[in-house]
């Protein structure tokens, strides 16, 4: 019992070793969103094609909203995964246009295809405030009753679809068949 | 020889002090050079040192390791703008951070908030200070008891020991 006690050192430092160790390997560039499970702020501005639109217009189901801008590479990289999901009406894209020229946002979408259900206009970058974005693209995952319920932070291709989207839809699919 | 090399020497000094004086200059200019020139208008000094203070102690949240007042980042741009708004809308201190924290969390101060999940934080590195001075002062102790007690060797030690060092000698 008391040799135990010589051991606590050790056994000390290999634990904050370990810590540490992981420390080194997590994403400091990847904040948790301090609005998961929270509603969407709430919103009254025009849409990229020149439309008003406010919470009320958004999808009565589950949806992506994904922050885009003319000026954002990743956004090119992530365009062919929100094209297909939107052609095969897998789930509904709404876009935020975030710190854009709207003749610059309507251009981009004419010469790369439109992936959005509609895109919200956030010319000064208040609405993103709101949502605490950092910078384009994130997407988040929207349920039916405009509560956000992930926010993945970077391109979102096929495999980030399949990993993390996926399951997350499920997950909430699960959560609302049972509560009915 | 000698004279030759002395005033290599000298000339090599003047060679090395020149860049390291140009730099410390540079260096002591610097923090009027990184921040960002602001158009705002206060009505009050007090309202712009509070600006100032505000956005020297935010975290620009896309650039990590500057304040908003340092960061020519969107976001930054904006959350100034923001800052700004509040204050000249007459809100105080606490009703900013709170805009701040319901939107980007822990993360935006650089002085984090006391709370929970901060604790650890703020008082971690006085809980290993107060354990290592335990550890510390138990060893002190043991050692004090351990010279006070009797040292000195029974009869059956005292034949060991001679016949240790007698195998030696």
């Amino acid at each position: 019992m008391s040799k135990l006690k010589y051991y606590i050192p050790v056994i000390s430092f290999f634990a904050l070793a370990l810590l540490l160790w992981r420390g080194l390997y997590l994403d400091p560039k990847e904040l948790p969103s301090m609005l998961i499970d929270k509603p969407m702020p709430s919103f009254a501005l025009t849409t990229v094609a020149g439309s008003e639109v406010g919470n009320e217009d958004l999808p009565d189901q589950i949806f992506l909203l994904n922050v885009w801008g003319s000026y954002c590479l990743p956004c090119l990289i992530e365009h062919p995964t929100l094209m297909r999901l939107s052609e095969e009406g897998e789930i509904p894209v709404v876009g935020v246009n975030y710190r854009d020229r709207q003749h610059l946002a309507v251009e981009w979408l004419e010469d790369n295809g439109n992936p959005f259900a509609f895109s919200i206009l956030d010319e000064d970058g208040r609405f993103g405030i709101d949502l605490g974005v950092y910078g384009a693209p994130e997407t988040y995952l929207v349920d039916a009753n405009g509560v956000i319920r992930f926010r993945h932070v970077s391109v979102l291709d096929e495999s980030v679809w399949e990993e993390e989207f996926v399951p997350a839809i499920a997950a909430l699919r699960g959560v609302s068949l049972s509560d009915e | 020889m000698n004279s030759k090399n002395r005033r290599w020497r000298s000339t090599s000094i003047l060679q090395v002090l020149t860049p390291i004086f140009v730099l410390l200059l540079t260096v002591a200019n610097a923090p009027g050079a990184i921040a960002q020139v602001d158009t705002f208008e206060f009505e009050s000094p007090q309202q712009q040192q509070r600006f100032r203070k505000l956005s020297n102690e935010f975290r620009c949240p896309m650039c990590q390791n500057t304040n908003l007042t340092g960061s020519t980042g969107g976001v930054a741009q904006d959350l100034r703008r923001e800052i700004h708004r509040m204050i000249t809308e007459g809100q105080s201190d606490s009703e900013i951070e709170q805009f701040m924290f319901e939107r980007y969390g822990d993360f935006i101060f650089y002085r984090p908030r006391l709370r929970a999940e901060t604790i650890l934080l703020w008082f971690g590195p006085l809980a290993f200070l107060l354990i290592g001075g335990f550890v510390a002062l138990g060893i002190a102790r043991r050692a004090r008891k351990l010279s006070e007690e009797n040292t000195e060797l029974d009869d059956k030690q005292q034949a060991r020991l001679k016949a240790l060092l007698g195998s030696k000698l």
